[in-house]
């Protein structure tokens, strides 16, 4: 038995099902992603005034992603284009850009995340910060060091705009210690909101990528029997692409320049 | 809507993006990004135009 309408439009919809079934994901997932930016509103206006954090994002490799991201929307489009003129070496050429680029973006949130779960704030005995990259934390050492500063006012650490900070190597006796926290998800509000929406954001990226892949390597056999339903699932993931990359553009701003 | 269209949509936030993140980074004192965002938006903006060109025979649907 044929699978109706995976290339000719359903009468009804006007549109092969494939493509109704894309948009109806994409109108959950903007429920989802919706969600997660409502939270991220009512959090932030309620934060005490001048606790919320600023500019602890690395600006540079932010930037860098959002190129990234934006080179591989034209990527997956080219690609359609080459499926829909009858390129199939473009379309391979094309989809193994986007494969690449994706690759590209996971390394730098990569190590966006290492950047953040190696920096630490360490409340001291005497009532001071420290706050810092961590660079020796020997369990078998009576002192870690770390390379940052020290700040008798909490609230330095949050607003980072406006101040020149100046690190340092610092050796901290652990016996001066009250209590330390890297920035992880736990350190913050802000910083739970970061990873859980940068992380479901990187976790559609890994997806896609993984049905780019599909397409660029076994799935590519339909190409010879079939070209158009091909043409086809080339549009549907390049919608999903697209989606994921929308979602970026709004959360850049978000978690980077505000 | 097809993937024409979507990528459309996604170039225009991405000139708006551009455009915005110029503006923050020269309020910022940040000229080395403002002037990449203003780079962006010019590239962008002549990429729109070249893609419209380039697809003009291809459905919105």
């Amino acid at each position: 038995m044929e699978i109706p309408y995976t290339v000719e439009a359903r009468p009804d919809t006007g549109l092969y099902n494939a493509k109704v079934g894309i948009w109806l994901f994409l109108s959950s997932e903007v429920m989802l992603f919706g969600g997660l930016f409502s939270a991220y509103i009512l959090l932030r206006v309620g934060a005490v005034p001048g606790t919320w954090p600023h500019g602890w994002q690395n600006l540079t490799l932010g930037t860098i992603n959002t190129v990234v991201l934006a080179l591989s929307a034209i990527t997956t489009l080219m690609a359609w284009v080459a499926c829909k003129v009858r390129e199939f070496g473009k379309f391979k050429f094309f989809h193994a850009c986007t494969l690449l680029l994706a690759v590209t973006f996971l390394c730098i949130k990569c190590e966006e995340y290492r950047e953040h779960l190696n920096h630490y704030e360490i409340y001291m005995k005497d009532g001071t910060y420290a706050d810092g990259d961590m660079v020796q934390n020997d369990a078998a050492q009576d002192y870690i060091v770390i390379d940052g500063r020290y700040t008798k006012n909490e609230m330095d650490l949050y607003d980072l705009r406006s101040q020149k900070v100046v690190e340092k190597e610092l050796k901290i006796p652990r016996s001066q210690i009250q209590d330390m926290q890297s920035y992880g998800p736990w350190h913050n509000d802000y910083l739970a909101l970061y990873f859980t929406l940068t992380g479901l954001h990187a976790l559609h990226i890994l997806c896609g990528s993984v049905v780019i892949g599909y397409l660029w390597g076994p799935g590519r056999k339909l190409w010879k029997t079939d070209p158009e339903r091909f043409t086809n699932r080339v549009e549907v993931s390049g919608l999903f692409w697209h989606f994921v990359d929308l979602v970026w553009i709004f959360l850049f701003p978000v978690l980077y320049l505000t | 809507m097809s993937l024409k269209a979507f990528h459309l949509i996604f170039v225009t936030f991405l000139t708006t993006l551009s455009l915005g993140f110029a503006v923050w980074a020269f309020l910022s004192h940040k000229i080395l990004f403002g002037l990449l965002g203003i780079v962006a938006v010019v590239l962008v903006i002549i990429y729109g135009v070249y893609f419209l060109k380039k697809l003009k025979k291809m459905s919105y649907l």
